[in-house]
């Protein structure tokens, strides 16, 4: 039950069997709970129903992320302490500034661009005939794995030499070709590279954005917008004035979980360039550096970075939240 | 006579006024609108729909020629689902799509049924250090997978559970419960108390409330979850790298495809096929129940 299943039967047999020893823990977390009454017995079924996830959150979040952040102070195999010469690194070495670099590029950029091109596909297509069909559109990439719209667009980017007979097979050479310019090795220039590689991830995550946005904006109170209409105000000042302050803490709360995601993204870098040509960024290295480069401090260092750099925003997101709840 | 006309025209006229400026103005803003849109719309498409014609072209014709020539000269073949199906061709997706779906269901449905738990103990208890257990809960949100990987692997080694899929069920499952009870949480907050406390004086106990009161409200609540659930432990590359990347018999289809795209990465024909059986189940499951899932996104976010 707890080794390797290698063929379907088995692999699928091992899955009825854990479904089935999960249910057994839960009959008897339930029929313990079912025994308590009253009120002196809620604190114990409160814990009991508790008990899987507080054990399962320490051993598998709390304990690996303090681990985690202790090894950051220990050298490549992890047996001397070295203090934060593993952040000295990242922060003087030229190949990691390169991912410092790129890492900040991601988070600036595609937060702001995909909220913009979500907020303004929201408004375009708001009470259109077509509504919902447009949504799904714009909407589907997110049901995408990275990997996968890493495949799609490497493909837009595919390069072929500019030799006599050979055509261009990727879309975007192509329309370089057809504009009179020369076919360009979109994923190994650099810094291009990066900035082609970001447009992925805006791709998949003005989704996001716009579907949240909508939701706001139907929210909109509807006799603003019609006085409003009846005071003559044109389309840009019914933007400026109404529209964008009343979807401005939504916008924020998009802005900062798109940051978050961002921050994180591996996948495309990996699927897409592999990190090389200085596309790396802090997520993307800090696997590199302990499966690849056998380094386990400074992949720890890296990791700890990453968690230090998601607080002032989730902080800023809690703290812009709690002023739009007192207004 | 011809006085009282224009009297009587009035109320007309007047309430006319703004539905005639607001046609006024549609016919100005309108066609530029929906110009932008459209434009948008086809630039989102455009990359997966070049793509998925191409995995529907022979393997020459996509080496030598751009897929948009395929309007003017279309031939059709399924070779190239065929090879990444196939034994021979290395690639045997088959086997890395099961693997997949082995590894998501558990994967969503334990960590659905024991935050559904939590959050009822949060919602609707009362106990020492329930607030400081929830904010803690809460703030466990925000930590990275990628601290917690290494000493996990390290702890799977030790139990000797490595190369198994019980690493992927126990790890997706652990690094959903702080959504999932928040999520859920939320959603049982706005049950209102009284259906409970009605139930409560009838003398049901904690297990019958939760079976027979809450859990057939929360049902679109736990759908949006599950769907959530789904489409990211499908869609996982990091996870399965870490635990899985040894052997092909626990690799989800994420994992091969990558692979496919790092060793094989000219094979178009098979990077094509191979990324539209991968995508294939998670836009159905998201085309089906579309609603749940944007129901679930603005829970998350919106409320925050």
């Amino acid at each position: 039950m707890f080794n390797t299943a290698s063929t379907t039967p088995e692999k699928i047999l091992q899955m009825l069997s854990a479904l089935l020893l999960f249910a057994a823990v839960m009959g008897i977390i339930l029929f313990i709970a079912g025994r308590f009454g009253g009120k002196k017995g809620d604190r114990v079924v409160a814990y009991l129903y508790l008990l899987p996830v507080l054990l399962l959150l320490t051993v598998g979040l709390v304990y690996p992320g303090l681990r985690t952040i202790y090894q950051s102070f220990f050298d490549a195999a992890g047996d001397a302490f070295i203090g934060f010469d593993n952040y000295g690194t990242i922060f003087s070495d030229p190949d990691q500034l390169t991912v410092l670099r790129n890492t900040v590029f991601w988070v600036v950029l595609t937060p702001f661009v995909a909220t913009a091109i979500g907020l303004v596909y929201a408004i375009l297509i708001d009470k259109s005939r077509f509504e919902s069909f447009a949504k799904t559109l714009i909407f589907l990439p997110m049901s995408i794995s990275f990997v996968a719209a890493g495949v799609i667009w490497k493909f837009m980017y595919e390069y072929r030499p500019d030799q006599g007979n050979v055509k261009q097979i990727g879309l975007i050479n192509q329309l370089i070709v057809w504009f009179g310019g020369k076919p360009v090795q979109l994923l190994i220039e650099s810094p291009l590279n990066s900035f082609l590689l970001i447009v992925v991830m805006i791709w998949i995550q003005a989704g996001f954005a716009m579907t949240i946005l909508s939701a706001a904006i139907k929210a909109i109170p509807d006799d603003i917008i019609e006085a409003a209409r009846l005071d003559g105000v044109n389309a840009w000042t019914m933007f400026r004035r109404i529209t964008l302050p009343s979807v401005q803490p939504t916008v924020v709360v998009v802005l900062t979980t798109i940051g978050i995601g961002t921050l994180k993204v591996f996948d495309i870098v990996r699927t897409m360039t592999g990190g090389n040509f200085n596309t790396s960024v802090v997520a993307n290295e800090f696997y590199r550096q302990t499966f690849n480069a056998d380094n386990q401090g400074l992949g720890a260092a890296l990791a700890t970075l990453l968690f230090v750099l998601v607080i002032p925003i989730v902080w800023y997101n809690i703290r812009s939240l709690r002023q739009s709840e007192a207004s | 006579m011809t006085a009282a006309t224009p009297v009587t025209t009035t109320p007309p006229l007047v309430a006319d006024k703004p539905s005639a400026s607001k046609i006024a103005k549609k016919r100005l803003s309108s066609p530029w609108a929906s110009l932008a849109a459209i434009v948008l719309a086809v630039l989102w498409t455009l990359p997966t729909f070049g793509l998925l014609v191409s995995s529907f072209r022979p393997e020459r014709a996509i080496k030598t020629t751009g897929w948009w020539s395929f309007f003017s000269n279309p031939t059709l073949t399924l070779d190239n689902y065929r090879g990444v199906f196939g034994e021979d061709g290395g690639v045997n997706l088959a086997s890395f799509f099961v693997n997949s779906l082995i590894i998501c269901i558990p994967s969503v449905l334990i960590p659905v049924s024991l935050a559904a738990l939590a959050a009822y103990a949060f919602a609707w208890m009362n106990f020492p250090g329930k607030n400081i257990l929830f904010l803690v809960i809460f703030a466990l949100q925000i930590v990275p997978l990628q601290v917690t990987l290494i000493p996990l692997l390290e702890i799977f080694v030790n139990i000797q559970l490595t190369g198994t899929f019980w690493t992927l069920w126990l790890s997706h499952s652990t690094f959903a419960l702080p959504l999932a009870i928040y999520l859920l949480h939320n959603f049982m907050r706005e049950i209102p108390s009284g259906l409970i406390e009605a139930a409560r004086v009838d003398g049901a106990g904690h297990v019958s409330i939760f079976f027979k009161v809450l859990l057939p409200l929360l049902t679109p609540a736990l759908a949006a979850f599950g769907i959530f659930q789904f489409l990211w432990v499908w869609n996982d590359l990091l996870v399965a790298l870490v635990f899985a990347g040894g052997g092909d018999e626990v690799a989800p289809i994420t994992l091969q495809l990558a692979n496919l795209s790092g060793t094989r990465g000219t094979a178009w024909q098979l990077l094509s096929a191979g990324a539209f059986v991968s995508i294939i189940v998670p836009v159905t499951v998201f085309l089906l129940l579309q609603r749940y899932f944007v129901r679930g996104l603005l829970a998350g976010s919106v409320k925050g």
